[in-house]
């Protein structure tokens, strides 16, 4: 992010961080905190087990592929094959806002599940599983049912992909199973790989409808949190691109069916999505764009990239159009806002791209971001995407499928010949490449991988930032210290965020956040006062 | 709609349960573990269940909830989790310093069999538990029960590590908590002090899940039973359990261990069941019942006396746990209201039992479900087939209350869309005059909604 002013100098903070560990914790987390210098190649350990009884942000595999990948389309049954506990927390809680179709399928408020007993554990949980199907059947007439693992299942050795093909050959509709046992991998992160193997292999292509359209496009990791996806989808509407799928926000499993014919896929979460946007390419010859529609500029840089990917006259003019209807009221509010956020300090520990995303929201009003770092991602979100190759697959990743994709004998189709796409990269644009987020932050800057509540705390007492972003196991613990801290999760059941009106959004929520009055009302006057010692009224 | 699909036509299940009305036992197990001063609960399985306890109790009080957990990996869900429970009991005293670390277990480690007990013993052995600090565990497996089955269990590991006899009574009686709020933990301590009876409440999440904002986070707030009143409930000279399902275990383990006699009495929500716990309170401990509790009371019955015909033959829909829907449907009897379908999706034959009982006279006809199955889509598809004029339950209620139009209190767990539950008690007297003032807002203003202009009523 580009600044007048420096960071604070970091002096001394890995190794206050690391002084209360016992030192094989302390050996290990000392790899996953860097202080950045964008100049040099620094490698940064991520994507790795985190150590027993820290206090870690991270949840599970399973949380990852039933909430975050497959939960926000609205037109399919999500069935949890397990105990109570893991469907009941991923009711709902995760604010994908979505519209119910054109045939009105929409199952989100909805938590189905197959709430196994210890009989299923001590005699398999099979049968059960079965018929909770049949009767998902029967009441709801879905057409389509996932099944997903939740811990014990893997360890009794239920089939559920057999079951699956079994049921799905019985009612005739699509039916297949995640195998996103909570233990798989270290974070959420093998659940998002799990998630998008089983939707590539299951559904994308199940519909070669050629939908009208000059410039088709798939939104990949957008989930539309706050009505995010809302935004963007009303721009590309504008700009006259035509959406074919989102992954996964506002979302149907129809719409996956369909998007192998699309022209481009635009990724916004690297982390969580990549691997379907890899398989298309493999598979059907669909390149992909590495976009970003979090932040004003960022949003119309990408829609600028888009258009000149595609090399239309028309849909360039279109899209400097739009640009130029919506930049003003961005400019305005901007120029409210700044006077009282400019130089304030930001750190943002989430997910896996919102912390490199957000970092450009906060620089549009002067704000910088001292520290940041992911929950789960791994090194070529930090590095990008040239440290691929030196990534070594560990014990913990080794069992995650990578599945093999070969062209499509008959549906491949080259979008764009070598030779256009080697003349768009001259043009300097990057065509099916991630920088990732350490080289666009600043030097001086620390940045922590899968972050424990132990180093949070030490981060904000050395730094006193004016907004600490995270989630909500997060929240109170740093807004208890005096800090105020926004969710960028949930966001805190505001936004959206996104696009050029959610930078606005953002800009007043930032104003919001930081200034506040009440901050400034902790302290009970009496407080500040010297202790009283003479004693006035006499009962 | 947003539960478009729940069909008016109700078919038998027997595997699939939609939209549940329970949790698992491990998050109970860490609601109850915070009610020790200086604990940190510590979560046995993989680091996911972890992350939706921790997020699901942080939704509900808007508070800082420290626990944490073994993160398994695959390798350990093949070898046992002995190796990262060791590694985390040292990683945790080094680090977070507790003064007490309660483990429970989760589905994964009570699946592959670990041995909790054995491992929190080795920890000792090797030298990894500090001097005068106390690592305890309990099993929870998220297959049995329900989280209110795991707030049991924590809180009989309570008493099976801490409690103790050395033969001398004391002056006090214990209370079991059972799982409610940390305001209802603050009444409940406010009425045995203007009762006069000395109390060791347990668990006490009352200036632990409720901090103040003061610009520091206090890992350990000043909240919580201490490791010496526990020790104390040894010698006891008797204990009141609150609520069967959440309190009874604990009370039994107590006796069975240190020959504390005990009683179970309701949770006390509503008029029956705190005159009940007044009594009993005085009774256990020799004294009378002081005028300004009969005068609290003389209160809350004014409110009915004055209100009485807001209340009457009010069809009511009521899902939760059983220790409190037992309560708050006899309260509703009370009221002269009808509570005429009642889910909880914690078992236990005792329950509709009871319910019945309570019902006998005024509702016979009532559904009434618990355990398997007894879902909220359930309790739907009754409300579909027999409307209601009011709905009381946790934050999920609130899809049905706007699918079918029917004014909504929410009452229970989790409640992640509205604040007071934890500052304001629902217990005790003055507990049952803030359930009351709910139930009336929410229908006279749909009764100043509804009504036609010429009826608008300016005094009510
Ligand atoms: S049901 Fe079991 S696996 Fe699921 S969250 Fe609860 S303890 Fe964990
Ligand atoms: S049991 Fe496993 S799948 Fe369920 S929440 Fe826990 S870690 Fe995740």
């Amino acid at each position: 992010m580009k600044s007048d002013t420096k960071l604070p100098e970091p002096c001394g903070i890995q190794e206050d961080i690391l002084k209360k560990y016992p030192s094989k914790v302390a050996r290990k987390r000392s790899k996953s905190i860097v202080l950045n210098d964008p100049k040099t190649e620094q490698e940064i350990q991520a994507n790795i087990r985190t150590v027993p009884g820290i206090i870690t942000q991270r949840g599970c595999c399973y949380a990852g592929c039933k909430g975050v990948v497959l939960g926000p389309t609205r037109d399919i049954i999500n069935l949890t094959h397990g105990p109570i506990g893991c469907g009941f927390y991923s009711w709902a809680t995760r604010r994908n806002q979505t519209r119910p179709g054109p045939d009105g399928d929409n199952f989100m408020p909805y938590c189905f599940s197959t709430d196994m007993q210890d009989d299923n554990i001590v005699f398999g949980g099979e049968k059960k599983l079965r018929e909770a199907i049949q009767e998902a059947y029967d009441i709801f007439h879905p057409k389509m049912i996932g099944i997903f693992a939740t811990c014990p299942v893997g360890l009794i050795g239920d089939d559920i992909h057999a079951v699956a093909r079994e049921m799905k050959e019985k009612l005739g509709i699509n039916i297949f199973g995640f195998s996103c046992e909570g233990y798989k991998g270290v974070s959420q992160s093998a659940g998002h790989h799990i998630a998008n193997n089983q939707i590539f292999k299951h559904v994308v292509g199940l519909d070669d409808t050629v939908k009208e359209g000059k410039f088709k496009i798939n939104l990949l990791g957008e989930y539309n949190i706050g009505g995010d996806a809302f935004l963007i989808e009303d721009l590309f509407k504008r700009c006259g691109l035509t959406l074919i799928s989102t992954y996964s926000g506002n979302s149907s499993v129809d719409h996956f069916a369909n998007s192998h014919t699309a022209d481009l896929n635009l990724i916004m979460c690297h982390r969580s999505i990549n691997y379907v946007a890899k398989m298309m390419e493999k598979k059907f010859g669909i390149p992909w764009l590495k976009i970003n529609f979090i932040g004003a500029e960022a949003t119309a840089k990408s829609l600028r990239k888009i258009a000149q990917y595609f090399g239309d006259k028309e849909l360039i003019k279109q899209v400097e159009k739009v640009i130029g209807e919506e930049m003003p009221a961005v400019l305005e509010a901007r120029k409210d806002v700044e006077p009282r956020t400019r130089g304030k300090l930001a750190m943002i520990f989430v997910g896996g791209s919102r912390a490199h995303h957000y970092q450009y929201l906060f620089s549009e009003i002067g704000m910088k971001t001292v520290a940041a770092g992911y929950e789960f991602a791994h090194r070529d979100d930090y590095e990008g995407r040239k440290v691929l190759p030196q990534i070594k697959v560990d014990a913990d990743s080794r069992n995650i499928e990578e599945v093999v994709v070969e062209k499509d004998p008959k549906r491949y189709r080259l979008r764009k010949t070598e030779q256009e796409l080697d003349a768009l990269k001259k043009k300097g644009m990057e065509i099916s490449k991630y920088e990732g987020m350490m080289s666009e932050m600043e030097p001086n800057s620390v940045v922590i991988d899968d972050i424990s509540q132990y180093e949070t705390e030490k981060l904000i007492d050395k730094y006193k930032p004016a907004v600490f972003c995270a989630g909500i196991k997060e929240k109170y613990t740093v807004q208890k210290r005096g800090i105020p801290m926004k969710q960028l999760h949930s966001y805190d059941y505001g936004g959206p965020f996104a696009a050029f009106k959610g930078a606005i959004n953002f800009y007043r929520e930032m104003d919001r956040t930081v200034n506040t009055k009440v901050w400034r009302m902790i302290k009970a006057p009496w407080e500040n006062e010297p202790e009283i010692t003479a004693t006035f009224v006499v009962e | 709609m947003l539960l478009r699909h729940t069909p008016v036509e109700i078919k038998e299940r027997k595997s699939l349960t939609v939209n549940p009305a329970k949790a698992c036992q491990p998050i109970g197990a860490m609601y109850a573990a915070l009610g020790i001063h200086g604990c940190l609960p510590h979560s046995h399985g993989s680091q996911g269940c972890c992350a939706y306890h921790r997020s699901t109790l942080t939704r509900h009080y808007k508070e800082p909830i420290m626990a944490a957990t073994s993160s398994f990996t695959e390798g350990s869900s093949v070898f046992g989790g002995q190796s990262n429970l060791l590694q985390a009991i040292n990683n945790i005293f080094t680090i977070y310093n507790p003064d007490i670390i309660a483990v429970h277990t989760t589905c994964l480690s009570e699946t592959i069999g670990d041995d909790v007990n054995q491992i929190c013993r080795k920890a000792k052995d090797d030298g990894k538990v500090p001097e005068g600090k106390y690592v305890i565990h309990t099993n929870t497996p998220g297959y049995v029960g329900s989280h209110i089955t795991g707030f049991s269990n924590m809180v009989k590991s309570m008493v099976k590590h801490f409690s103790e006899s050395t033969g001398e009574k004391k002056n006090q009686i214990n209370i079991i908590s059972g799982w409610v709020e940390p305001s209802d933990m603050r009444e409940i301590k406010k009425l045995a002090k203007n009762i006069g009876v000395k109390i060791v409440l347990f668990p006490d999440t009352s200036d632990v899940l409720d901090a103040p904002q003061r610009g520091k986070h206090s890992f350990y707030p000043k909240g919580g039973v201490t490791i010496p009143e526990l020790k104390s409930t040894g010698d006891s000279k008797f204990t009141l359990a609150l609520g069967r399902f959440a309190s009874e275990a604990p009370a039994k383990e107590l006796e069975k261990k240190c020959k504390v006699r005990y009683r179970v009495v309701d949770i006390p929500l509503g008029l029956s069941a705190t005159d009940r716990f007044v009594t009993a309170c005085s009774r256990a401990a020799g004294v009378n019942v002081p005028d300004s509790i009969t005068e609290e009371r003389g209160r809350l019955v004014d409110i009915i006396t004055d209100m009485q015909q807001y209340f009457y033959n009010k069809k009511v829909a009521l899902f939760g746990d059983p220790d409190h829907l037992i309560a708050l449907t006899e309260f509703l009897v009370d009221l002269d209201m009808k509570p005429i379908h009642i889910i909880s999706g914690t078992s236990g034959k005792q329950f509709e039992k009871r319910i019945r009982k309570i019902l006998e006279c005024k509702v016979p006809e009532a559904n009434v479900k618990n355990g398997a199955t007894a879902d909220m889509f359930l309790l739907h598809q009754w409300i579909k087939n027999e409307p209601v004029d009011l709905l009381i339950g946790n934050t999920y209620g609130k899809y049905i209350a706007r699918d079918e139009d029917i004014p909504f209190i929410r009452m229970g767990f989790p409640i992640l869309d509205r604040i007071g539950h934890s500052y304001f008690p629902t217990v005790g007297y003055t507990g049952g005059m803030r359930i009351l003032e709910k139930i009336l807002a929410a229908l006279m203003d749909r009764q100043d909604r509804d009504s036609l202009e010429e009826s608008f009523e300016l005094v009510m």
